[in-house]
């Protein structure tokens, strides 16, 4: 038999960790509210019987969605029919997640209750009678561990007998006397097309007057007018609007349940209790959190991150080279073929692989950051910085997770409830610089390192970036709110803050690998081809008026190519083939700039120092600052494809990705433009006409930060992005 | 009494919720309605959001946004 299980429940209460627990999948998972964005079906493991599909599913708080990843929870249960909802109650938290529980028993879909963390329960004093809640509630309830995996087995077989049952209880009546009596009236007077199941569900929206139902619904123009006036007089009676009504009448309902169920202990200061008195404190809270992020991307990028970088591309990638053309060399390869796979592949690919060993320190770092409750706790801390600048704290989130990878951080911004909001955290995002941009930073700081004198390491320029990054987000930020499209009220913080956890060994692994697999098959593929094209194409053009192998590179193809395009960036001071065709391939992958950069220093006649990039690099770049306007060009613009393509499908509208993708390329040849041009007048008091093109754009931008805010009497809200 | 005048520390009841309808609605569905009792806790290092106990977990909202909530 076929059966479709859907996992429901609050954000949160470890739905996904139930889902990986069931299906053996790695599905991302964290300690904050909106990890899961998006819906993921599995194969349920080991039950060879039937054949059970468990869709996991974006945590919820109702089923009035307010946030569009709820929209995505509440669509799946009301119209894909799953045969069984397995509402997820944390049974810590029980009272919030009944509130769900009871609105989807109305739903007319069976429910079988797993009682997660029940592992806690006697942890921490609780005492719940789930035989009584289960009587109560009119469906069975299993006590689980979806951490522990404790109860699962019992949940899948349960599930399943009520899948089979094929028929269940009708949902039952839980509201006051009055509201149950308007609801007895309605019923009759929806249409026969809705089942017995579902009506009450329908009367319940209808009476609420739901918008989104109201249009679904055909009502006699004279059943219309009894709703309306009955519902008119239980609001006057009750002083308040229906939909408020319903929602006190169910956590009234549930208060009284837990009353006669649930045991709780006497509060006490827990240990996430004691943690958060120093985390967020009034004095502690911010030097807590610089701290933090210091420390994070400071061990990641600059000591241990460099240290076991410097070692894989020293030792391990030259002893690869090494051994290769020995190789090749004793089979008799060709020697084009050597130089393909020697200087073309392995160079270029190398120069990103050593890498990863930086990159899957910063990944610890920050999924040990989601997975404990510490991201959550910075959006509290930082939320008032962020409203300055009209986003909301929620938008830290995404930033933050960015500097991992853009395409999740591009991803998160779906908990983000206002639309316009939601568009230029999207689009401002990726300017934080990802894993990927890791190896270009560390390359262009150790050109500008040999560059200006002094400089002896490029150890300060890591975080210098991420402050531009940041800087970046936040003027783009002002600029934007204050014109129409972005303009509105700061969009309302509303935020469950998470009891801290100590992370999972298992959770914080496997993300890394995940992610570190992902970069890696990356280099091995997206890469590899980047690198024979870029090598065909440098080693390949028209010398003396044939096609072949060309002995000076400028004569080779990618230079014709970037020499076409390079006129337009000489203003940001690498109007140079070379660095032209690598910011190019950046657009495949961003560690594609390094590569390219080593597949054309190396075939520049630098075969022999394929470690150090840098120095053969350095030629194409006169001065530091030139060095700097590439880096600051090359971390700004429009990310990876796949991170467009993920911007395309979250923006979900033609003119905003193009204008997102417009947007971020103008920005950054502005930024770069200014750089270069004010940053040489300085140092090198070179002056001229770009010179002054540059204080016009500085001009501008300074009017368009500081300009009063035409929009700033705007009291009411953006439109929010469910109504969109 | 509104909200968001009251002092961290102390314990409130909910009166009244005014205010526009997504953001009420929201705040009702996470368990702020008539009645229910507030815990103060905290307020953010820069007076900006607090975070209340409510239903037995930790909320956080804005000063302004809790401006609808009338409490004694």
């Amino acid at each position: 038999m076929n059966i479709k299980f859907a996992l429901a429940g609050n954000p949160n209460c470890g739905k996904t960790t139930m889902f990986n627990a069931l299906t053996g999948a790695n599905q991302y998972v964290g300690n904050w509210p909106g990890v899961t964005v998006e819906k993921k079906e599995g194969k349920v493991k080991g039950n060879k019987e039937d054949n059970i599909t468990v869709v996991d599913l974006p945590g919820i708080y109702s089923l009035s969605p307010y946030t569009l990843e709820e929209v995505v929870s509440r669509d799946f249960l009301l119209n894909e029919d799953p045969d069984v909802i397995i509402d997820l109650v944390d049974a810590t938290n029980i009272e919030r997640n009944l509130y769900l529980t009871t609105q989807l028993i109305e739903t007319g879909v069976p429910v079988v209750i797993a009682l997660n963390m029940a592992d806690l329960i006697e942890k921490r004093g609780l005492k719940i009678d789930t035989k009584r809640l289960s009587m109560v509630l009119g469906c069975p309830i299993i006590e689980t561990s979806a951490l522990k995996g404790t109860g699962l087995k019992e949940l899948i077989a349960e599930a399943v007998k009520v899948a089979k049952q094929g028929e269940h209880q009708l949902p039952q009546s839980i509201f006051s006397e009055k509201i149950e009596k308007a609801i007895d009236t309605v019923v009759p007077a929806l249409s026969e097309t809705i089942t017995a199941n579902k009506k009450r569900w329908y009367a319940v929206k209808v009476l609420e007057n739901d918008e989104k139902v109201m249009n679904h619904i055909v009502l006699s123009s004279q059943n219309k007018t009894t709703i309306d006036s009955l519902r008119k007089e239980l609001e006057t009676e009750l002083d308040d609007d229906m939909e408020s009504i319903i929602t006190d009448g169910r956590y009234t309902y549930i208060q009284k349940l837990i009353s006669t169920t649930v045991e709780k202990p006497k509060e006490k200061l827990t240990m996430s209790d004691k943690i958060d008195k120093i985390v967020t404190n009034r004095f502690l809270g911010i030097p807590i959190f610089l701290a933090v992020m210091f420390v994070v991307y400071y061990i990641s990028v600059t000591t241990i991150g460099t240290f076991v970088t410097d070692w894989t591309n020293d030792v391990f990638v030259v002893a690869i080279q090494d051994a290769v053309s020995g190789f090749l060399g004793s089979v008799g390869a060709s020697s084009l073929l050597t130089a393909v796979i020697v200087d073309g592949i392995i160079g270029g690919v190398g120069a990103v692989i050593g890498f990863a060993p930086q990159m899957a320190i910063l990944f610890l770092f920050l999924s040990i950051l989601e997975d404990c409750g510490y991201m959550v706790r910075i959006a509290f801390v930082m939320d008032r910085v962020f409203r300055y600048f009209g986003l909301s704290g929620k938008s830290f989130i995404p930033l933050l997770i960015g500097s991992g990878c853009g395409i999740p951080a591009i991803m998160a911004s779906k908990t983000i409830e206002q639309d316009n909001d939601r568009r230029l955290t999207i689009m401002t995002a990726t300017f934080i610089p990802c894993g990927a941009k890791l190896p270009v930073i560390a390359l262009l700081g150790g050109v500008m390192a040999g560059k200006v004198a002094g400089w002896k390491a490029a150890g300060f320029i890591a975080p210098a970036m991420y402050f531009v990054g940041i800087a970046a987000v936040l003027v783009a930020a002002i600029m934007l709110k204050k014109t129409k499209p972005f303009s509105g009220k700061p969009a309302p913080f509303v935020m469950e803050l998470p009891e801290y956890h100590i992370p999972s060994a298992k959770t914080v692994l496997l993300h890394v690998w995940e992610r570190l697999k992902g970069f890696l098959i990356k280099a091995g593929t997206i890469l590899v081809v980047a690198c024979i094209v870029i090598w065909f194409l440098s080693t390949f053009g028209f010398e003396g008026g044939s096609f072949g192998m060309v002995e000076d590179t400028a004569n080779s193809l990618i230079a014709a190519i970037g020499d076409f395009i390079a006129p337009i960036f000489a203003p940001l001071g690498f109007g140079n083939w070379q660095s032209v065709a690598s910011s190019l391939t950046g657009f495949s992958a961003k560690e594609a700039i390094v590569s390219t950069m080593g597949v054309l220093a190396n075939v520049a006649g630098d075969p022999e120092d394929a470690v150090n990039v840098a120095a053969g690099v350095a030629k194409w770049f006169p001065t530091g600052m030139a060095a700097l306007s590439f880096l600051i060009f090359n971390l700004l613009d429009s990310p990876c494809l796949a991170a467009i393509s993920t911007m395309a499908s979250e923006l979900n509208d033609r003119k905003w990705f193009w204008f997102a993708i417009v947007f971020q390329n103008v920005y950054a040849y502005c930024i770069s433009l200014m750089v270069y041009q004010i940053g040489s007048l300085v140092l090198y008091g070179t002056f001229g006409f770009w010179t002054v093109v540059a204080f016009i754009v500085l001009a501008f931008m300074l009017f368009m930060l500081f300009r009063p805010d035409p929009y700033k009497d705007q009291k009411t809200y953006s439109l929010r992005s469910v109504e969109a | 009494m509104k909200l968001n005048e009251v002092e961290v520390g102390s314990t409130v009841t909910v009166k009244k919720i005014e205010g526009d309808g997504a953001y009420k609605r929201r705040i009702m569905d996470m368990g702020i309605t008539k009645g229910v009792e507030l815990y103060i806790r905290k307020v953010a290092p820069l007076g900006d959001p607090v975070e209340i106990t409510v239903r037995g977990y930790e909320l956080s909202v804005r000063k302004n946004d809790a401006q609808c909530v009338e409490v004694e």
